[in-house]
């Protein structure tokens, strides 16, 4: 077992950090101000490859694993949670479901530009009325003639209206299932400018301020037969496939927080004095801090062996629920902790801990919450 | 179109700096970086291979661990890597090293071969004027501008208050400077491929028309009396006011009572 970085993942986080620091880092604090997405960060990233790390090269992508990906979120979010989760939304929530599902012609048209960071991707999975519970969907989608209809909503949906291609899940019929008629469900790619597809407001929020959330909206919006994606009915395995591969991404940009809020504690214990010495001279300071690293760390191996197993594995439901679920949970806690150890100074927006700390608590309620990533946990247990 | 880039692994000075008994750089014991005027090299050879297409070639004498750095370069866009490597060509001045990397250019076709105007840890802006007296071919340094023109270069050569144009016929040398540009990323796709690649590994057999008496410490006339990390600052001291009037009004008392105002 080998828990070193290999020559090609040193230089990749290399890359991410400098990127991170150079680009991302300076703009942090205004994106969160001005709830701005960041378009300038987002083509940067395309143009450096960022958006379609995992993407092999013949569709346009960097042709990495994973881990790279991995890393590329985490480093981006140890400085900024909102353009952590721009890259994640994206590549594992829509390139990835038309890498593993799309025909070829869908690759062709839909994940080149993706993956080149020409498009933005986003999914649409969550309804008013359906978020844990897959089954409550109501966003219907008929076959009439050459073309699918559409008509519901989706809500909360991250890179809202700055994307261009979304996978849209949509009940298509009912089925029989074990004695009870049960809703049919498939997964479509719709592209925006589509009539009849719309934007809701815009939400407002505590944290992740600058990514672009909102409600879409479908009315009588006509996409052709051929953007069903996968096969008719299979909808649901394609979304929980689909967030098994997302909630990695999430668990990275938690992990990043967290990374982010102890590297700037670590350095303001070492500056703040009180009662004549630094409080990093303090016992409870060096406990907390102990305490905080370690869980950092323990979060870090578990997402790393979440992405080592995507790479490697055909199902990594548990991996990516346990990291997930850890990473987010350490995230919160981590957070919490540097605010408090930067004590007044942790509740001003000027210090980064206190966006750091808005920015967490979403980590452990999007793309399954934690409650839900027990459930996967114990039911793999239990079976 | 062929452009041989010299890059050189040089100590980050964000890092400690270490020595040898005999005066010269400890290099195995440092954290290391490319050097920037290089990269700057690198960037403007990697543009014109954008503009006009071209081999880029990287070239560098070091240590093994030196080939990070033609990695990174690979990483960037340039085509081939190849390390100059061997224990004779060790302590090399800048005639030694000038004398071996113009040796192992020998091997090579080129149009062009920018170099940095000079390395951070030397800051001697010799080797590549040198490199381009060992190959007889024209020198045009401090480029702070280059542009192909036919079988030409016309380049705008920084000067103390003004800038020169300067047309040479190709092949020729251009030192760059760190101004030149911004160095672009490396790519994610572009390290794992840096990183699979075969990087070329030459030695003392390799460089041609070259006397042993110009390599190495031996080859180097320059002799170094004695070297030291620059003097550091003290940490000084750092204040955290709590408004700007409480700032304002500290710096005028420091300054007040050191009679500087």
């Amino acid at each position: 077992m080998d828990f070193g970085l290999s020559k090609k993942h040193e230089m990749a986080r290399n890359l991410f950090k400098e990127f991170a620091e150079n680009e991302v880092k300076p703009l942090a604090q205004d994106v969160d101000e001005t709830e701005q997405f960041p378009k300038e960060t987002v083509a940067k990233m395309a143009k450096n490859g960022f958006l379609g790390i995992p993407i092999p090269k013949e569709y346009g992508g960097q042709g990495c694993d994973p881990l790279t990906y991995v890393m590329c979120v985490e480093e981006l979010s140890k400085v900024c949670g909102t353009t952590g989760v721009i890259v994640s939304a994206h590549t594992s929530l829509c390139c990835d479901p038309i890498q593993t599902y799309g025909t070829e012609e869908q690759k062709q048209k839909y994940l080149v530009p993706l993956a080149k960071g020409e498009k933005l991707g986003a999914f649409g999975l969550t309804e008013p009325g359906a978020g844990t519970d897959a089954q409550g969907q109501q966003t219907k989608a008929v076959l009439d003639g050459d073309e699918w209809v559409l008509n519901g909503s989706k809500c909360f949906i991250t890179n809202g209206k700055e994307a261009d291609i979304y996978i849209i899940i949509a009940v298509t019929g009912k089925v029989e299932k074990r004695g009870r008629m049960q809703k049919e469900i498939s997964a479509f790619i719709v592209e925006k400018g589509t009539p009849g597809f719309t934007f809701g407001t815009k939400e407002k929020k505590m944290g992740i301020r600058g990514s672009s959330t909102y409600e879409l909206i479908f009315t009588d919006c006509r996409i052709p037969k051929d953007n069903l994606l996968g096969q008719k009915g299979k909808g649901f395995n394609i979304a929980m496939h689909t967030l098994d591969g997302g909630r990695i991404g999430i668990a990275a940009q938690a992990l990043g927080l967290a990374e982010g809020a102890l590297d700037a504690t670590v350095a303001y214990v070492k500056e703040r004095k009180q009662f004549g010495r630094s409080i990093s001279a303090f016992q409870n300071t060096q406990f907390q801090l102990a305490d905080m690293a370690t869980k950092v760390q323990a979060a870090q191996m578990l997402v790393y062996r979440a992405a080592m197993a995507k790479a490697t594995q055909k199902s990594y439901s548990v991996e990516a629920a346990m990291a997930k679920l850890c990473a987010a949970e350490v995230a919160m806690e981590v957070t919490t902790k540097a605010v408090q150890l930067h004590g007044g100074y942790g509740y001003i927006r000027e210090y980064d801990v206190e966006r750091m700390m808005r920015d967490a608590k979403i980590t452990e309620i999007y793309e399954g919450t934690s409650e839900v990533q027990r459930m996967v946990i114990s039911s793999n247990l239990l079976k | 179109m062929k452009i041989v880039v010299c890059v050189k692994q040089v100590p980050d000075t964000k890092g400690g700096v270490k020595f040898n008994p005999d005066g010269t750089l400890d290099r195995a014991a440092m954290l290391t970086i490319m050097n920037p005027d290089d990269k700057a090299g690198l960037e403007a050879a990697l543009r014109l291979k954008d503009q006009y297409g071209a081999e880029v070639t990287v070239i560098t004498m070091g240590l093994p661990k030196a080939e990070d750095v033609l990695r990174e370069a690979m990483a960037m866009g340039a085509d081939k890597g190849i390390l100059v490597t061997d224990r004779v060509l060790g302590g090399a001045d800048t005639w030694a090293t000038s004398t071996t990397l113009a040796g192992a250019i020998r091997n090579l076709e080129y149009d062009l071969i920018i170099t940095g105007r000079q390395a951070i840890d030397g800051d001697t802006a010799q080797v590549g004027p040198q490199i381009s007296e060992h190959l007889n071919i024209p020198v045009i340094s401090y480029a702070e501008d280059i542009k192909i023109e036919g079988d030409s270069v016309i380049v705008q050569r920084q000067y103390e208050d003004r800038y020169h144009v300067v047309k040479a016929k190709m092949p020729c040398l251009i030192t760059a400077l760190a101004e030149l540009n911004e160095p672009r990323y490396m790519t994610p796709g572009g390290i794992f491929d840096a990183c699979d690649a075969e990087i070329t590994t030459w030695g003392r057999a390799n460089l041609v028309d070259v006397d042993d008496s110009n390599l190495g410490l031996k080859g180097s006339p320059t002799k170094i009396a004695k070297a030291s990390d620059k003097v550091r600052k003290g940490a000084g001291e750092k204040v955290v006011p709590d408004s700007p009037e409480e700032a304002v009004s500290y710096i005028m008392d420091k300054l007040t009572t050191k009679h500087v105002i």
